[in-house]
């Protein structure tokens, strides 16, 4: 289903633009907002879903970080899947390799990835902690809401309260620390636009533009996939079913 | 076999087992009872691994069970509510069982014993309560292992069904086989079980054979003797 929406997508956005590099910025606006919400109930859903199932498997010799770990690859690996299937063929049909959007587009399918893993190991830390199904659905909705909209809010209040500081260090950290953001920014740069981003724009050009800024928002994502991942299997160590 | 030494368990402020002491050394059908909400099914999923204890030691086959899952293998277990995912069909939960456990399964035996053969092909969910408590019973013991724990393995079962259960369980013990089992059905208990292990409060109150029991709470008749026994040991 959700394979399908993507190829749908990936179809109609192409066909409106009947441009790859367009629809790649277009596309970005959508995968930074869907492709989180998306991996945050989806992994909610499943979690809940599937509780009896895991009290089966929790009775039978296997370990239980198997059990969690497993479980977790198998939502966002196919999440992940569908995302990459879905958007990748209509691209290629399009005479993706023939474009120069290749690099964006990959790269573009690399973060959408890594937020799926993201927010999906958040979602399935929500899903351990909270027993009640409604209790951990909301919670999980209002995560993705945070990091999605709320955070940017936050962002820009700072930004206006301070506006007398030198703000650039602060404003590079605090889009680190927001996985959506730090997605965003990531592509936005890639794709060369950030002269409309005025004279922050520049800052994070310097920054995220260099090889090593590149690479520190790669490890930063990386590193937002692991500690969720590495809470959930501690969470799933100590609790009782 | 199975060794507990001084296990506490809360749930929130709800403390359930309170220094819970047990040994079973010797093969056997073993009836934990104890009034609702006394800590039987929290006692198993403790041995289990799926409750973590608070503190205090469980060993299984002399070996610690924290932090280890190897010793599942050597325990069926028969969950107190049969839920399973409800989009698998019969056949394919017993193939997937045997799979994870990765061990040969008798289960043809038990699918005739109970009459599963029609059921093969549905669906989990469709199925009724007794009969998914067949096919709970069946993926129970279809392996070969020394330990067996049944948590409630009576519900929603036919007459016919509960002779066929009381003769498998018979079997059991007679290849030596260690057997937990709770229940809240005292003539199965008064038949089946050697030992009548009774919990309260989260603590053992008894420890013994029925006839033990009737001579402590001076009752001849069972039920009596099960009901009196909370009260009389109370006044001891």
């Amino acid at each position: 289903m959700y394979f399908l929406f993507y190829l749908a997508l990936g179809f109609v956005l192409l066909f409106l633009n009947n441009d790859v590099s367009k629809a790649v910025i277009t596309l970005m606006n959508v995968i930074i907002v869907l492709v989180p919400l998306i991996g945050t109930i989806f992994g909610v859903m499943y979690f809940y879903n599937s509780k009896e199932f895991t009290e089966l498997l929790l009775a039978l010799p296997i370990k239980r970080s198997s059990i969690f770990v497993g479980q977790y690859l198998g939502v966002a690996g196919s999440l992940t899947l569908s995302l990459v299937m879905g958007l990748g063929i209509p691209f290629i049909l399009y005479g993706l390799f023939k474009s120069n959007a290749i690099w964006d587009f990959t790269l573009l399918l690399v973060v959408g990835a890594f937020l799926t893993l993201i927010f999906t190991a958040l979602s399935f830390n929500i899903a351990l902690t909270n027993e009640n199904k409604i209790k951990g659905f909301g919670y999980a909705v209002l995560m993705w809401l945070f990091f999605a909209v709320i955070y940017d809010g936050l962002f820009l209040l700072s930004l206006i309260m301070f506006e007398d500081y030198p703000l650039d260090k602060y404003s590079l950290v605090a889009t680190m620390l927001n996985p959506v953001d730090l997605s965003r920014t990531l592509i936005l740069l890639k794709l060369d636009i950030s002269a409309l981003m005025g004279y922050t724009g520049a800052v994070f050009k310097s920054f995220f533009g260099t090889r090593s800024g590149f690479l520190l928002s790669i490890f930063m994502l990386i590193l937002w996939t692991l500690i969720p991942l590495y809470s959930l299997v501690r969470k799933a160590q100590r609790k009782d079913f | 076999m199975i060794r507990i030494d001084d296990l506490h368990k809360k749930f929130g402020r709800n403390h359930v087992l309170r220094g819970t002491d047990l040994s079973i050394m010797n093969p056997g059908i073993y009836a934990v009872l104890g009034p609702n909400g006394s800590g039987k099914t929290t006692l198993i999923k403790c041995i289990l691994g799926m409750v973590i204890p608070t503190s205090g030691t469980i060993e299984v086959e002399s070996k610690a069970i924290k932090k280890n899952w190897k010793y599942r293998r050597e325990i069926n277990y028969l969950p107190q509510i049969a839920n399973f995912p409800g989009n698998l069909k019969v056949y394919e939960l017993i193939a997937m069982i045997k799979d994870l456990r990765q061990k040969p399964g008798q289960e043809d035996n038990l699918i005739s014993v109970f009459g599963l053969e029609p059921y093969l092909n549905s669906k989990l969910a469709s199925l009724s309560g007794g009969t998914r408590q067949k096919v709970n019973i069946l993926l129970a013991l279809m392996f070969n292992s020394p330990l067996i724990v049944l948590d409630e393995p009576t519900t929603g079962l036919d007459p016919a069904a509960l002779i066929s259960l009381k003769k498998l369980i018979q079997k059991e013990k007679e290849q030596g086989k260690t057997i937990l089992i709770t229940t809240h059905i005292m003539q199965f208990v008064e038949e089946m079980a050697d030992t009548i292990i009774y919990l309260l409060e989260g603590k053992i109150y008894f420890k013994g054979t029925v006839e033990e029991l009737k001579t402590k709470t001076g009752k001849t008749n069972f039920d009596h003797a099960i009901a009196a026994i909370a009260t009389n040991l109370e006044d001891v």
